[in-house]
């Protein structure tokens, strides 16, 4: 039998530190639901996910009373549907919203909270499929409820698509208005990508990638609390005792994802995809990321050393990790989400911790400029050029960035937008109040950096 | 499938009595009991179980209403759970 100190360190970490299995995400290719009539597409559509997926929900709560591990999401990914809507005939906006109704009615047939993949990966250039999917998500994520849209303007391999950035800084600006009763709650559902990965579980950036198979399990840990409990434990020891703890805890962290993984791919009859390492905080006290780096020594988050003291974090979360799932993948490190870490909200709200820095924090951990609310007279051209700067980090350092920012309509620095549930309460950030309209203006695509040409 | 049931409060008496008592009437098997005081009078005890999967959700209801009513906190959970968190 087990030590019994084993058992209640278990019982500990899910009672009082907040461990939780974050998303079981169930990714479902609609490559064969194409069809250039758009009503028999959305059929087809509705009916293999409510099929695939009729069980999902069933079988993680299952999972989650025979083992005793709270599993917070059920989701579910889908091919990008740029893919569908390529396929329609004289494909319109119109015809987009029908798509993304169906998608939120299957959703919600199943019984899931967000429903992912409304995507377009544009980073080289655009179908027409894609530019139209895209004018489309103000009016889809305005009249949705749990369907999440993401677009991959970069890559390391390709470069920036810089028509894209420009797209969507006005597609956000649109998307802000058209939910402004609701703080521009659409763009919380809307994520900008530069190197997006096709087996992400987290949403709002979840899609089912070209590359995957017909359907898969792909599983998000979390655990932000438990890493900070067990760093409390070895206050002002040096850092190579930090980083051990860290992998420590990680293994165990992800040991029970993995488990939850192969347990609900076994009961679904869905192969297993991947575990994805990530620390991904909630708006509930003890459940932050900020907290950790504060333990670390730091006395606000965002003040002077910040920096380092994340990447310190994300190494050790993916070393200690890698070894406790037999296949690890998605977006893999520590998030740094605003408005859903109560140690951020904290720092912003003081003072402490500015945009710029976070922009600093994204270079060493996943993801990017994460749930942040800005002024709502921010232009269009302001968010292309924040956005530029993110997939600029992402291309050169080989990694995923993104953005998920909120224009808040009407508001300015000083209020807070509130987003509810998980989303949580976003402090209104102040931006540089110099333009860069001319910039974004050029168009074009910013060339691939000398390190993608690595054959 | 076998399960961990662990028992964790204030001492008192007839904790054992009751939580075997409620294992018993629901078909479960004792294989292994491990039982301290910690810290004076925190009461903690942790059983290895034997029991039907099917009826997991069930008897974890019981269970819980059986830690409100002895003021205790009550578990019960997969044994594969510990075993794939602290073996390798």
């Amino acid at each position: 039998m087990i030590n019994p100190f084993e058992i209640l360190e278990t019982i500990n970490m899910i009672d009082r530190e907040n461990l939780d299995i974050r998303t079981i995400t169930m990714g479902i290719s609609l490559k064969n639901c194409t069809d250039p009539d758009v009503d028999r597409a959305c059929e087809k559509i509705y009916n293999k996910i409510t099929t695939y997926a009729k069980d999902l929900v069933k079988v993680g709560e299952d999972i989650e009373k025979q083992f005793g591990i709270p599993i917070i999401n059920k989701r579910i990914s889908v091919t990008p549907i740029a893919t569908v809507v390529d396929a329609l005939d004289n494909p319109d906006t119109d015809k987009c919203l029908k798509i993304a109704k169906t998608l939120d009615a299957a959703a919600k047939k199943v019984g899931v909270n967000f429903i992912g993949g409304f995507s377009a990966l544009v980073h080289k250039g655009f179908t027409k499929g894609e530019r139209i999917l895209i004018e489309s998500l103000p009016t889809v994520l305005a009249n949705t409820d749990i369907v999440c849209s993401s677009v991959n303007v970069g890559s390391t391999r390709a470069g920036i698509n810089m028509d894209a950035v420009a797209l969507m800084g006005r597609i956000i600006k649109e998307a802000a208005e058209a939910t402004k009763d609701n703080g521009g709650f659409a763009c919380a559902k809307l994520v900008v990508f530069c190197n997006a990965v096709e087996d992400n579980p987290f949403m709002a950036g979840a899609f089912h990638g070209e590359g995957e198979g017909d359907s898969v399990i792909n599983v998000g840990v979390s655990g932000p609390g438990v890493v900070k409990c067990a760093l409390e434990k070895v206050k002002g020891e040096p850092f190579g005792v930090v980083a051990e703890t860290i992998k420590n805890t990680a293994f165990k962290i992800t040991r029970m994802g993995q488990l939850v993984a192969s347990e609900a791919s076994k009961r679904l009859g869905v192969p297993f995809g991947i575990v994805d390492l990530s620390l991904a905080p909630t708006p509930a006290v003890g459940d932050s990321v900020a907290y950790i780096l504060e333990e670390m020594g730091l006395e606000k988050c965002g003040t002077h050393g910040t920096t380092a003291a994340l990447a310190l974090l994300n190494d050790a979360v993916k070393k200690g990790g890698v070894m406790a799932s037999s296949y690890v993948g998605g977006l893999s490190g520590a998030f740094i989400p605003v408005s859903e870490d109560a140690g951020m909200i904290a720092a912003v709200s003081e003072g402490a911790l500015s945009i710029e820095k976070l922009e600093a924090m994204t270079c060493v951990c996943s993801v990017g400029l994460d749930m942040i609310a800005v002024p709502g007279s921010t232009t269009a051209e302001t968010l292309s050029c924040i956005i530029a700067d993110e997939a600029a980090i992402g291309m050169v350092n080989s990694k995923t960035t993104a953005v998920r920012i909120i224009p808040a309509p009407g508001m300015d620095v000083g209020d807070t937008v509130d987003f509810g549930g998980l989303l949580g309460t976003g402090p209104v950030m102040p931006l540089s109040k110099y333009s860069g309209t001319d910039f974004v203006a050029r168009g074009g695509r910013i060339p691939a950096p000398l390190q993608s040409l690595k054959n | 499938m076998r399960a961990v049931v662990t028992v964790v409060g204030k001492d008192r008496p007839g904790i054992i009595a009751k939580v075997s008592t409620l294992l018993f009437e629901n078909n479960m098997n004792i294989l292994d009991i491990s039982q301290t005081i910690m810290s004076e009078d925190i009461f903690s005890m942790i059983m290895l179980v034997d029991m039907k999967s099917s009826v997991v959700a069930d008897v974890s209801e019981k269970l819980a209403a059986l830690a409100s009513e002895i003021g205790m906190s009550i578990h019960l959970q997969n044994e594969e759970l510990f075993n794939s968190m602290h073996r390798i």
